[in-house]
């Protein structure tokens, strides 16, 4: 349903919509990025230096963007969704021919004074364009096969063009993260199947390819998928992550070995500590209580966003909440099952805990949209 | 468009529904996440505490053997050989100071070498094993292992350490190694694992700095068990590494002892090359220094001795030195007068003594003039007008591009540090460099190798092995990696691309030098046939000699200091029939080309016979000299006197 049924009269206007933020949203992120200081202190050895004030700095500037965002109106954002999304697929494309090359991926742009990771911003404006696209089209259309090409390939394109970066991780979260609208918008069940189905035969194909001329993933990508089936396999290569990391979570135990006592994580185990491994530190420091909280903590963001998504009769608002919220469940969810050993090592960070600049930006930015959506909900 | 109530609240209720139910999968997942924690935290903490803790798991790199470096017999330069130490790990030592005190009386402990431990083991982690003491000796290790139990967090340890067995000969060849540094890591791009291992060996200089990559092999790790202290129970697996690449040097190691043995305390370079494969046999420059020195840490007064030294014992001066080549650049003024076809054999030039150039007076060496002169004499007796008439005809731009054909001017890709590319001038050149204008003074003094003209040993070396051969011979330093021949099959090797009667013409003129009673080198000649050289002399000024000096009647080198007097080069090959080596020598401040030929005389012959030299090579009346030359030179470097028995 649009907003063009509804009359905007009941919709807060002025300073007063500063009282209709989801305020326990805010206060939800506040304390996830406030435990992403603490730790980004924690692995400096006890330093704002180099990484703890960066993020602080990022996250000021990400919350200022968020109530920026959250008090346009939210039919602004849906109207502008379209230009959004193109800008960022540009973006994509640039990044293909002038990004800077880093650690063998091409991802940012240079601005000048931060780096801009255009497969970040898309994130949300593919969520936001297919939200979009699915209150546009009658619902009575959504399932009709015709209908599905078009947001099919609006996933697909980006997906493949940030596949070829190459960055696993982000493709597959803006593949599920299309899913999500898509299955909220109310595509058959029939068609999930069959994805899914696919993805089998596809994970098989993958495994064949190996070895042949038409090898389908990088050396390094099955290397990966190695390590994780058996990590002691390769224990200083990749393995050596995954097996270091359970150590370093496991010694945790109960209640950990306290702020900034962390041994199996400080010692440098773990190249990549400040960003997707930062979750052993604090799982080492602060045992199954902190991590478990950071657990709850994510939990409660996500019951908010869908109860605000349910809650809210405008179709693009609750789209895009749910696609949104989705994404940032993805994020969490994948880098913790990878820490955990659940799930191989892909390069996904723990939203609002690594440090990351745009990431943090690009999550704000995202949460600014929710926030509008919930300011501007029908009433 | 719009909508039928009943559409929005069949829409409201769908995505209510599925809304419901993702919200539900994802908390589900996440209680899996949960459940996934608590089982790695609490259900296996104490497994993993323990793995953690009591008997860690370490995963230690273990250091692959450095490549040996051989020469083309299989004497060994470069050894790995067993060296004692001992590390600590301040987190298991408890009191450092204690610890090291007790210590202190079982190994004699260097203070500043002890300072330097402790800097570092504030700067690194407690876990971290910091070395504390090296090359200890035996006894010494075994008195620390029997009081194990009173020195926690110190372990003896057994490693490899680099020695040059013929350290001084082959110092500027192979460079040395030392502990990687900070400059040096942030030089690499994603270094290996090994370099962040403290104090890990990596080349610094040299051949070992410029095949780092190949000799130093690849990391194996092991899993080690170590308890509460630090102390290793026991090895659980083991991934061997790969050792470092052995390398097979084309150096001669008795040759290259000889000739460094020869060059004695001058300042000096000397280069033997193979005329038809371009294998280096020796390549030395003196003074020399002992690299091992550098292995072990050089103190501040050697270091000090070295540097402030005006014979610079550390520049590498066979390929770094430049310096005009002087009279031994008059065969490539004379191959580009033969190519461009200004002269034959039997044009001649009218030597009076000097020629007058626009205004400028050019003097020749020999103030009275030579008279007529033709190529082979102009040649042999190093006619300084004649050349000068040459390269007025010719131009400079064809003596360059003859000159970079022969190996001048071009950096030649042999493994050693600070390979020089010398400077073969062109008038672009002058007006970039130098922002002045090319002027045919400038033609002039190029001609005889004086001026902007700059050639190292090496590139003379090269220039001869290519005269003599007729072939474009790249030198080459490797012969072997893991015993398998890299030398390219002699007949890859391209042609010169110069007409071969001149090359002969040259070849003849250069016999004529040391072999004509004319000849300026014919005082230094072999006389054995079948073993005659073929050279040239040269002499260059490193001072300019102005009008009224001349007047006055130049002044003696002798009776100048010794950083005025002119450097002495001598180039030559071997035997004239059927060039063999090509060789090239340069005294510096040797006070002109007799300082050089000698030497270059010497070597050669002592290549043709792979040892000391028949006395019956030489004219009779320097045998008794040489007789006792040869007889001090093996009383003074007993490094000499190996016998063959001792090669590998």
């Amino acid at each position: 349903m649009s907003y063009l049924e509804y009359s905007v009269k009941t919709v807060p206007t002025g300073f007063s919509k500063v009282l209709h933020l989801n305020w326990a949203l805010v206060l939800l992120l506040m304390s996830v990025s406030g435990i992403g200081f603490l730790m980004l202190y924690s692995v400096a050895g006890g330093s704002f230096n180099p990484w703890a004030a960066a993020q602080m700095k990022r996250f000021i500037l990400g919350m200022s963007l968020m109530f920026a965002i959250a008090m346009v109106p939210i039919w602004f954002w849906r109207n502008v969704s379209g230009v959004l999304y193109f800008g960022s697929l540009v973006l994509l494309i640039l990044v293909e021919f002038m990004g800077s090359v880093q650690m063998g991926a091409q991802r940012w742009i240079d601005l000048g004074f931060m780096r801009l990771q255009p497969s970040e911003l898309m994130k949300i404006t593919l969520v936001m364009f297919l939200a979009t696209y699915y209150d546009w089209l009658p619902v009575n259309k959504t399932s009709r096969p015709l209908w599905i090409i078009l947001p099919i390939l609006i996933i697909l394109v980006p997906t493949f063009l940030v596949l070829r970066q190459p960055d696993l991780g982000t493709s597959l979260l803006l593949l599920f993260g299309g899913a999500i609208v898509m299955f909220m918008a109310g595509l058959h069940w029939g068609y999930f199947a069959g994805v899914i189905a696919m993805g089998v035969g596809l994970v098989t194909a993958v495994f064949q390819s190996r070895g042949t001329t038409w090898q389908l993933l990088k050396d390094y990508q099955y290397r990966r998928i190695d390590t994780f089936l058996d990590p002691a396999s390769d224990p200083l290569g990749a393995g050596y992550h995954i097996t270091q990391s359970k150590i370093a979570l496991g010694s945790g135990g109960w209640t950990g070995r306290g702020y900034m006592q962390g041994t199996q994580s400080r010692l440098n185990f773990l190249p990549e500590k400040h960003t997707d491994f930062i979750f052993t530190t604090l799982a080492e420091e602060f045992g199954f209580v902190g991590a478990f909280s950071l657990l709850s903590l994510y939990a409660l963001i996500i019951f908010f966003c869908v109860f605000s998504a349910i809650s809210n009769k405008d179709r693009f608002s609750a789209l895009m909440t749910m696609g949104i919220a989705g994404t940032f469940f993805l994020f969490f969810a994948v880098n913790m099952s990878m820490v955990m050993g659940m799930a191989p090592v892909v390069g996904v960070p723990l939203p609002l805990v690594s440090y990351g600049g745009s990431a943090m930006l690009v999550i704000l930015v995202a949460f600014g949209m929710i926030q509008s959506a919930h300011v501007h909900r029908p009433r | 468009m719009k909508r039928t109530n009943a559409d929005n609240s069949a829409s409201h209720n769908r995505i209510t529904r599925r809304g419901l139910l993702l919200g539900g999968a994802q908390v589900g997942f996440m209680g899996l996440l949960g459940l996934r924690m608590r089982y790695l935290q609490v259900d296996q903490a104490d497994e993993f505490r323990l793995l953690a803790e009591e008997n860690r798991i370490n995963i230690r790199l273990i250091p692959p053997a450095r490549g040996e470096i051989f020469d083309r017999n299989g004497v060994i330069i470069a050894a790995n050989e067993p060296s004692y130490r001992i590390t600590m790990v301040r987190e298991d030592a408890g009191n450092v100071e204690e610890v090291i005190e007790r210590l202190s009386t079982l190994v004699e402990l260097d203070e500043s070498a002890l300072n330097r431990a402790m800097a570092e083991m504030e700067r690194s982690p407690r876990f971290l094993p910091i070395t504390i003491a090296e090359r200890i000796s035996w006894e010494e290790m075994s008195r620390v292992a029997v009081n194990a139990p009173a020195l926690p967090g110190v372990t003896p340890e057994v490693g490899l350490s680099r020695k040059y067995s013929h350290g001084s000969e082959f110092a500027h060849v192979i460079g040395y190694v030392g502990p990687v540094s900070d400059y040096d890591l942030s030089k690499i791009e994603d270094p290996d694992q090994l370099l962040l291992i403290p104090r890990f060996q990596i080349g610094k200089v040299g051949l070992e700095a410029k095949l780092e990559e190949r000799l130093r092999g690849k990391a194996g790790t092991k899993r080690v068990e170590v308890n509460a202290v630090g102390r290793v129970m026991r090895e659980l697996d083991r991934r061997n590494g790969q050792p470092g690449d052995d390398l097979q040097l084309t150096i001669d190691q008795k040759l290259q002892s000889y000739v460094q043995a020869r060059l004695g305390d001058e300042s000096a370079a000397a280069v033997v090359m193979d005329c038809k494969t371009g294998d280096i046999l020796s390549i030395n420059s003196s003074p020399t220094f002992d690299p091992n020195l550098f292995v072990r840490g050089i103190s501040v007064a050697d270091y000090r001795d070295l540097t402030e030294n005006n014979h610079r014992p550390l520049a590498t001066k066979s390929v770094q030195g430049t310096y005009p080549p002087g009279s031994t650049f008059k065969m490539v003024v004379a191959m580009a007068a033969l190519e461009a076809g200004v002269i034959n054999s039997e044009t001649t030039h009218w030597c009076p003594g000097h020629l007058t150039v626009s205004n400028r007076r050019f003097h020749c060496w020999k103030r009275g003039g030579h008279g007529h002169m033709n190529l082979e004499t102009a040649l042999r007796e190093s006619c300084d007008v004649y050349f000068y008439e040459l390269a007025l005809e010719v131009g400079i731009e064809k003596i360059t591009e003859m000159a970079n054909r022969l190996g001048l001017g071009i950096r030649h890709g042999i493994p050693m540090s600070a390979v020089a590319r010398g400077l073969t001038p062109t008038k672009d050149w002058k007006q970039r460099n130098r922002d002045s204008s090319w002027v045919i003074g400038d033609t002039v003094n190029s001609s005889i190798g004086q001026g902007f003209v700059l050639a190292s040993p090496l590139q003379l070396a090269v220039m001869t092995a290519r005269l003599a051969s007729g072939k474009a011979v790249e030198p080459r330093l490797v012969k072997s990696v893991n015993g398998i021949d890299q030398s390219a099959p002699p007949d890859e090797i391209p042609d010169l691309e110069v007409n071969q009667n001149h090359l002969r013409m040259v070849r003849k003129a250069m016999y004529a030098v040391s072999n004509n009673r004319r000849g300026t080198a014919y005082s230094q000649r072999i006389i054995q046939d079948g073993y005659r050289l073929a050279g040239k002399t040269g002499t260059s000024q490193v001072r300019n000699i102005t009008a009224a000096e001349r007047r006055a009647g130049v002044i003696r080198n002798e009776d100048l200091p010794w950083e005025r007097r002119d450097h002495g080069l001598f180039v030559n090959f071997a035997p004239y029939d059927d060039p063999k080596y090509a060789v090239a020598v340069i005294i510096e401040h040797g006070g002109g080309s007799k300082a050089a030929t000698p030497v270059a005389r010497d070597i050669t012959l002592q290549a043709l016979y792979g040892g000391d030299p028949p006395l019956d090579a030489y004219p009779k009346k320097d045998r008794a000299r040489i007789k006792a030359q040869q007889e001090r030179l093996r009383r003074e470097y007993p490094q000499l006197n190996t016998s063959d028995r001792d090669r590998a």
